[in-house]
């Protein structure tokens, strides 16, 4: 077995409202939606009309520039709504579910027979492709580019994050067949990270064909920009394709099945909860069922994914992005805190040292909430980010860089490396309030658009 | 909360298109003063650390205090010590206390005025860092110094040593410092000699006849190989580092200044590597001298150096700053060992000019954003270097 990558920098963020170890099948919702700000740089092109009807499988959008690249729907029924919101962009592409799974059928059959373009074939007529992205950037994967390596990490050491191994408890053989057909897609490896805390006797180890790699270590030890810096590291004009767990069972299940498999596992979780579990639910789910009679009263922030790089939804109208398998409720921060500043903290989740409870309770998990905590400021503490970024490279200078737009400098700082997840929790220990994350997307944004177009 | 209502009902006007507007700066520093706002995240990190530069800063005053407390004192002791009276501790204090009050209420009123008027001018919230500065620079001055040149002395400081580089996080240069430099250089006479460092001493006035107020290091640059107080009787290593000896306000207990220090690596606000390694580059220079030791100054005992003069409270309070110094983990060593080298290498060499640290940190200033585009080349360098191996 492979030795244990040890991560040291980064941060545990304890909060409470884990999810308990507890499948329910979630009610089933009246409409599903795909969001096209689920992928970085989509134009959308919608393709059915209003009312038309759909199957599973049936595209409803395609990418404007690459059109062989489409966006299929989860359920049947008929497309209902697309909501825009500024400029006419389109946020939701809204599907109502007739509850009788009828479904389009493609390609079946082992992928470790087939050839890479039959693979490439399926994956983009099932509209499964654009769950395949590429690094740098993040964005969806390009149909024409042999990656040098593929990379799923099948764990997550976010705040609250759902437990993979139990996520992918009896999916093994589904999973199994992804990495077939990924196999193809690459001349290089499949790496396949697991977490290296637990026992080796864990689901996913005795997959074939695959690198299996093992990492320990707080936050963001599971993200696959770490694991990727350790494992094999991003440089000036090299790909690397990324897969989530979850999706590759999906890719599995197409190859072995013929049809695409939407369904997924949501875990919920955050203080706000009542009962935080895991939930079978169907991708692009309204999150209002499974919400149901479990939201605390009170001021809350329903969040798809996890609270360091999810995104607000709406408690009742939101849906829950394509990439999220947690759905987080914590309580919003809108309250004026008397000398907050200067008290000892007892209840206050930090990690300056300044803080009570960094020196009495050290493990004490707590109510984190959404207030700033501050006001924004000039950089003026140094090192804050290089304790939580486990990687060799100096985020300080490359964000200054980025702000003054220097693309030389941002390519030799390293910024193909990463994704804002990875800066996220350089943004949250930042004692000048700095948005790290933006920034950062800013930069990909604009280096993007100096190099491919 | 009642406080709360009342500052919800005044704050309208302060607004924009309301008439006070052109104090909102002003009220906002008030107000987030008394209350952490009610701001929440917009972004997708949803949740942020309760730490903010106010409580960041703060710390690094509340380091201070014990400097200061023992500087109230000190400054008492020494004058009635001159005046040959015998004075009971409350007195000193009191003493003390009246003759620095003045001094802080000029450097805060003066520096947070310029700097609240800034902050209006640039649309900003005020940033915190003058609570910093506005402490420092009566801590590094004589007691003697003329209130008018404490206030010239900041407006130099926050005009030309910060704000014309853009405000708080931008100087290259420790404002407090340059108020000192300014100061030194402008008026050397005020700043520099036998008489200023004790209060009453510039006057005359009922001190005893022929009490010197030299400092140590000056006595050291006359190359005078054992120390004496004004009143001729001698210094013990234990005086120097207790600080019951003439220097600036804030600087010469080498004790209370590690109390600061462990304030600020405990609280994690100062980088103990900095504050480290400029002792160990002062230690370094210091045996070097020893072994070379020519005359009686070179022949100083390095331990004493590191004691003396503005050393220790340049080395915690001010090659600290995060801002001016090199911002790399690995800079800091090298920042604070030149800091401590080159502090002892300018008190020494330099005949005209025996308290080197704070040349040292000016220097170093300037040469921290060198230091660190070295460590970030080197990062570079191994980047493209990884780069070719995979090409090839």
């Amino acid at each position: 077995m492979a030795e244990v990558i040890k991560i040291k920098k980064g941060l545990d963020i304890r909060m409470n409202g884990q999810a308990e170890l507890i499948y329910v099948k979630a009610p089933r919702a009246r409409t599903y939606a795909i969001k096209p700000g689920d992928w970085h740089g989509l134009t959308p092109k919608i393709i059915p009309k209003l009312c038309d009807e759909v199957k599973v499988g049936t595209p409803i959008f395609y990418d404007k520039y690459h059109p062989e690249i489409k966006f299929t729907s989860p359920v049947s029924g008929i497309l209902s709504s697309i909501n825009r919101g500024e400029r006419r962009r389109i946020i939701e592409v809204v599907l109502e579910d007739d509850g009788k799974d009828t479904a389009e059928t493609f390609m079946q059959g082992d992928p470790s027979e087939m050839k890479r373009e039959q693979i490439v074939e399926n994956l983009l007529n099932s509209g499964l492709w654009p769950l395949i992205r590429r690094r740098p950037y993040t964005v969806i994967a390009k149909t024409d580019e042999v990656p040098k390596s593929i990379f799923i990490s099948a764990f997550d050491t976010a705040p609250l994050a759902p437990d993979f191994d139990f996520l992918l408890k009896d999916s093994e053989a589904d999973f199994q067949w992804g990495v077939n057909a990924l196999r193809r897609l690459t001349e290089g490896k499949v790496h396949l990270n697991l977490d290296g805390r637990y026992p080796s006797v864990r689901t996913l180890s005795d997959i074939k064909g695959v690198e299996v790699n093992r990492f320990s270590g707080p936050h963001p030890a599971g993200n696959v920009g770490i694991q990727i810096h350790k494992l094999d590291p991003i440089n000036k004009g090299e790909v690397i394709w990324v897969v989530q767990p979850q999706d590759v069972i999906a890719i599995g299940r197409l190859f072995k099945t013929g049809k695409y498999d939407p369904s997924v596992v949501v875990a919920l979780t955050g203080a706000r909860v009542e009962k935080p579990q895991y939930y079978r639910t169907i991708r692009g789910t309204e999150v209002a069922p499974i919400l149901e009679n479990q939201l605390k009263e009170g001021d809350n922030r329903v969040i798809s994914g996890n609270v360091l790089q999810g995104k607000q939804i709406d408690a009742e109208k939101g849906y829950v992005g394509c990439f999220d398998s947690q759905v987080t409720v914590i309580r919003e921060g809108n309250y004026h805190e008397l000398f907050g500043w200067i008290l000892p903290g007892f209840k206050k989740m930090s990690v300056a040292r300044s803080f009570a409870s960094r020196w009495l309770t050290p493990r004490r998990k707590f109510d984190m909430d959404t207030n700033y905590h501050g006001g924004k400021r000039p950089f003026v503490m140094t090192g804050e980010y290089e304790k939580v970024l486990p990687m060799d490279i100096y985020p300080m200078q490359l964000l200054k860089a980025i702000l003054v737009n220097d693309i030389d400098k941002m390519e030799q700082l390293g910024i193909y490396e990463l994704d804002e997840e990875d800066l996220a929790l350089c943004e949250f220990v930042c004692t000048s309030k700095t948005p790290v994350t933006k920034i950062l997307r800013d930069g990909l944004k604009a280096l993007r658009k100096e190099m491919e177009e | 909360m009642s406080l709360r209502r009342f500052v919800d009902k005044i704050k309208p006007p302060f607004e924009k298109g309301g008439k006070l507007h052109m104090f909102l700066a002003g009220f906002e520093a008030i107000e987030t003063f008394l209350f952490v706002p009610d701001k929440v995240t917009t972004g997708r990190v949803h949740i942020r650390d309760a730490n903010d530069m106010k409580r960041s800063l703060i710390l690094v005053m509340i380091a201070m205090v014990p400097a200061l407390l023992f500087g109230i004192w000190n400054t008492g002791f020494h004058h009635f010590q001159a005046l040959g009276e015998a004075a009971g501790f409350w007195q000193m204090v009191w003493f003390g206390f009246l003759k620095i009050l003045p001094i802080f209420i000029v450097s805060y009123v003066v520096g947070l005025g310029i700097e609240i008027a800034f902050a209006q001018w640039r649309n900003e919230e005020v940033a915190e860092g003058y609570f910093v500065s506005g402490m420092l620079i009566p801590l590094v001055m004589p007691a003697d110094v003329p209130l008018w040149m404490v206030a010239v002395a900041t407006v130099f400081a926050v005009v030309i040593g910060k704000e014309v580089f853009g405000g708080t996080g931008m100087n290259i240069l420790n404002p407090a410092l340059v108020a000192r430099a300014f100061l030194f250089f402008a008026y050397p006479s005020q700043m520099s000699g036998d008489k200023v460092w004790i209060a009453g001493l510039t006057d005359g006035t009922g001190v005893i006849d022929g009490y010197s107020g030299a400092t140590i290091l000056g006595q050291a640059a006359q190359n005078t190989s054992s120390f004496v107080n004004g009143l001729g009787e001698a210094y013990t290593t234990w005086d120097m580092f207790l600080g019951t000896i003439p220097g600036s306000i804030g600087e010469t207990s080498t004790l209370a200044i590690l109390i600061g220090a462990a304030i600020l690596i405990l609280t994690g606000v100062g980088s103990w590597k900095i504050i480290f390694s400029v002792f160990a580059g002062g230690a370094v220079m210091g045996v070097l001298l020893n072994l070379f030791a020519v005359n009686a100054f070179m022949a100083l005992p390095f331990w004493e150096h590191l004691l003396l003069g503005g050393f220790a409270f340049g080395a915690v309070y001010m090659a600290t700053d995060p801002v001016t110094a090199a911002q790399t983990e690995r800079g800091k060593w090298i920042y604070g060992f030149l800091i401590g080298f080159l502090a002892i290498l300018i008190r020494v060499l330099n005949p005209a000019y025996p308290e080197g640290v704070m040349l040292a940190i000016l220097l170093m200033n300037v040469f921290a954003p060198l230091i660190d585009h070295y460590i970030i080349e080197a990062n570079i360098k191994k980047r493209l270097k990884r780069a070719k191996v995979i090409a090839t």
